[in-house]
């Protein structure tokens, strides 16, 4: 867990399950429209949202609707009038808001989604892995993934800021059952702190007869003159300035992150934390709870005397290439765990990771490891013993299951 | 009824638009947008109606427009009516407005659950029968016997879904049907949703020259056609209250419709029907007139 200061702020610590803290952190950055589907596993996020709304204490509109597709396209409406929206969702539920995922971030809309990590069917599985998010991770969103509750609430809270400070939406991705259904203590900021830290929402564009604009039109690949003769962007230009705002997303993240620490004594990393990784030899890479799992691997494994630590990946997108660097400079060998996979290829984070590394002078063996899919329970003692078998590998070795029984 | 000569001057469609000549949503989107007097944020999903409003960085309507994706012109409709009452304004309508593609096919989802929300918006659905933009393919809109490019031999084999029998089923304040050869009865229709609350449905058939293949100059003629044999019914349905208007209502109580072969004949795309398709049509056509005049019946007595 990041390290426990002295709290600046009024705090409660409340004993929550990961959804609890998703949806409470959206209720302290005062969403203004909520739309979203049933999805196991994260039905109780929006449960937990429309009892606050029913209850009076969360001032905003809930709409019930139909679809995965049409929660996304609410918030996107809703967005674009100027009014904060959040969504949630899982797996299936995801895949179905491929269309807006792409439609929100090319309009620069600064929605918030929970993603709460589910394995996609077929066949049907409603337990964790991360094959929903990193399917998406090409949709032009900032993905950050968190590896306790309380970066749940903390993250959900940075991502509004983030988003709205760069016009990017932001995915909040967290584990399935092991963070969502799991009750921790989490710190909760009070209302006053909450909205000193987060400052309203100010849309890019206003929707109003007064100044009519047509949004999101008919956009040619070259640049065109409006009817002033100015040239203005072409489709490609469009393009370039949202991987422009993903690419200053990085010193967002991480000034986000760090006024967060200021205001509430608890930093989340920023791009990506690490553990016992200063003088280690071979470095655990992961992202969410399984990079946790990966700490208590690192510590039985220090205890044997190997140097291990770990590099959490919590920023996915935009990818933390540098940090990565960085982080890896001291190590002989890299081992990548995925919980998902890019068919025919490896696991995503994997391969990231070697194309962040390649060129840069810092060149580990980087070895990916498959684990997890479906739920598969994934232990610290499994990793541990990967790494131990990984000194046996050469600097190129083929991606591995862990614990698949075939 | 408003008379033509009183529609207000204010122009809101702007010349050298995208549409075809000869346009029929074009002539409908005109009266639509006097009606609404400019105070409305349209949602409209891709369709014809996108690329009458031009492109970036031009726009050919003087609205505020936001495109949308395909099948969400409703949900995302309903999230600019959340996004404005969270906000708390009041004084715009919003309007969802997409084709019989985005409306009957793959907007239907959205459009039933925005209805069964009772969500406060006015879609108007502007059906030319086929998916005009990407080149006259069938929908389901699309009635029987028509050529099309994706139902090239023989015509349709299914009949024209009847949306606005569907958006019934939802127990809306306001369902209408209209159509830009009746410019008056559409302004009355729009104006009188438009200052209603709750979904409202209007259901504009829009003629086509090039999916529909007769001449330009005829599209007010063949909309007239389309409600003179029946083809097209005018009527609204008014908290649950169904009344025929404009010509339909004259041809119930003071005449008969001509026969739908006229409507037919009028145009290239039934041009393959054979006789058993003909009289199929006509006995559909007219059944359903005798369905809609003994309602009208109903509601006078």
């Amino acid at each position: 867990m990041a390290s426990r200061m002295a709290a600046a702020a009024d705090t409660e610590v409340q004993i929550i399950t990961g959804n609890q803290a998703m949806a409470l952190a959206a209720k302290r950055c005062r969403v203004q429209v909520v739309a979203a589907y049933p999805i196991t596993p994260q039905s109780q996020v929006t449960e937990t949202l429309s009892e606050y709304v029913a209850a009076g204490e969360l001032d905003a509109e809930y709409v019930n609707v139909e679809s995965e597709h049409s929660a996304l396209s609410v918030c996107i409406g809703a967005s674009s009038v100027g009014a904060r929206a959040f969504t949630a969702t899982s797996a299936n539920g995801l895949a179905y808001m491929c269309e807006p995922l792409h439609w929100a971030a090319g309009a620069r809309l600064p929605i918030v989604l929970g993603c709460v990590n589910r394995a996609m069917a077929a066949p049907w599985s409603v337990l964790n892995d991360q094959q929903d998010s990193m399917s998406q991770r090409d949709a032009g969103w900032i993905q950050i993934f968190a590896r306790n509750n309380q970066e749940i609430f903390d993250t959900a809270v940075q991502a509004f800021k983030i988003a709205q400070t760069v016009s990017v939406p932001v995915m909040v991705c967290y584990d399935g059952y092991l963070l969502s259904h799991t009750v921790m203590p989490v710190d909760v900021p009070s209302q006053e702190a909450v909205d000193t830290f987060l400052p309203p929402y100010t849309p890019h564009t206003i929707l109003d007869p007064a100044d009519p604009r047509n949004l999101n039109q008919v956009t040619l690949a070259d640049p065109r003159e409006n009817e002033k003769g100015v040239l203005c962007h072409g489709y490609m230009e469009l393009r370039y300035l949202l991987e422009e705002a993903l690419e200053q997303a990085r010193d967002t993240i991480i000034a986000v992150d760090e006024e967060y620490a200021a205001a509430f004594g608890r930093s989340c990393g920023g791009m990506l934390w690490t553990y016992r990784s200063e003088d280690a030899e071979v470095l655990l890479v992961a992202a969410g709870s399984l990079a946790s799992e990966a700490s208590v691997a690192v510590d039985a494994l220090r205890a044997d005397g190997c140097k291990a630590g770990v590099i959490g990946v919590r920023a996915y997108r935009p990818f933390p290439k540098q940090e990565l660097i960085e982080a890896t400079a001291p190590a002989a060998r890299v081992l990548v765990f995925d919980k998902s996979l890019s068919y025919g290829n490896e696991g995503p984070i994997c391969g990231d990771v070697k194309a962040a590394l390649y060129g840069s002078g810092s060149h580990p063996a980087v070895h990916g490891y498959i684990a997890g899919l479906g739920g598969r329970d994934v232990r610290a003692a499994e990793l541990a013993e990967a790494v131990r078998r990984d000194a046996a590998k050469g600097a190129v070795a083929p991606t591995e299951w862990i614990n698949c029984r075939i | 009824m408003t008379n033509l000569i009183d529609l207000p001057g204010e122009e809101y469609m702007l010349p050298g638009n995208r549409a075809c000549a000869g346009c029929g949503l074009a002539l409908a989107y005109r009266y639509i947008l006097k009606a609404l007097d400019g105070r409305a944020i349209m949602c409209v999903p891709a369709s014809c109606l996108t690329v009458l409003g031009g492109m970036y960085p031009v726009s050919s309507v003087r609205m505020p427009w936001l495109n949308v994706t395909f099948p969400s012109t409703a949900a995302t409709a309903s999230g600019v009516v959340a996004g404005l009452k969270a906000l708390g304004r009041k004084d715009v309508t919003v309007v969802a407005m997409a084709g019989d593609g985005g409306t009957v096919d793959i907007g239907i989802q959205a459009l039933s659950g925005a209805a069964e929300r009772n969500t406060d918006l006015l879609y108007i659905c502007y059906d030319n029968e086929a998916y005009m933009n990407t080149g006259v393919q069938r929908s389901s809109a699309t009635p029987k016997g028509v050529k099309t490019t994706t139902t090239p031999v023989g015509g349709k084999r299914e009949h024209k879904k009847d949306m606005a029998g569907i958006m019934e089923a939802h127990h809306l304040a306001y369902i209408a049907t209209a159509s830009p050869a009746f410019p008056d009865d559409l302004y009355d229709k729009v104006r009188k949703a438009r200052d209603m609350r709750g979904t409202r449905y209007i259901h504009v058939y829009a003629p086509c020259p090039p999916g529909w293949l007769f001449h330009t100059k005829d599209t007010v003629n063949v909309g007239r056609i389309s409600v003179e044999t029946g083809a097209v019914v005018l009527y609204e349905i008014e908290d649950g209250a169904f009344r025929l208007t404009g010509l339909s209502k004259e041809i119930a109580d003071f005449d008969e419709l001509k026969p739908l072969t006229t409507y037919l004949e009028c145009q290239g795309r039934f041009r393959d029907l054979d006789a058993a398709t003909i009289e199929e049509l006509e006995t559909r056509v007219a059944r359903r007139w005798d369905r809609y005049v003994a309602r009208d019946e109903e509601a006078d007595a």
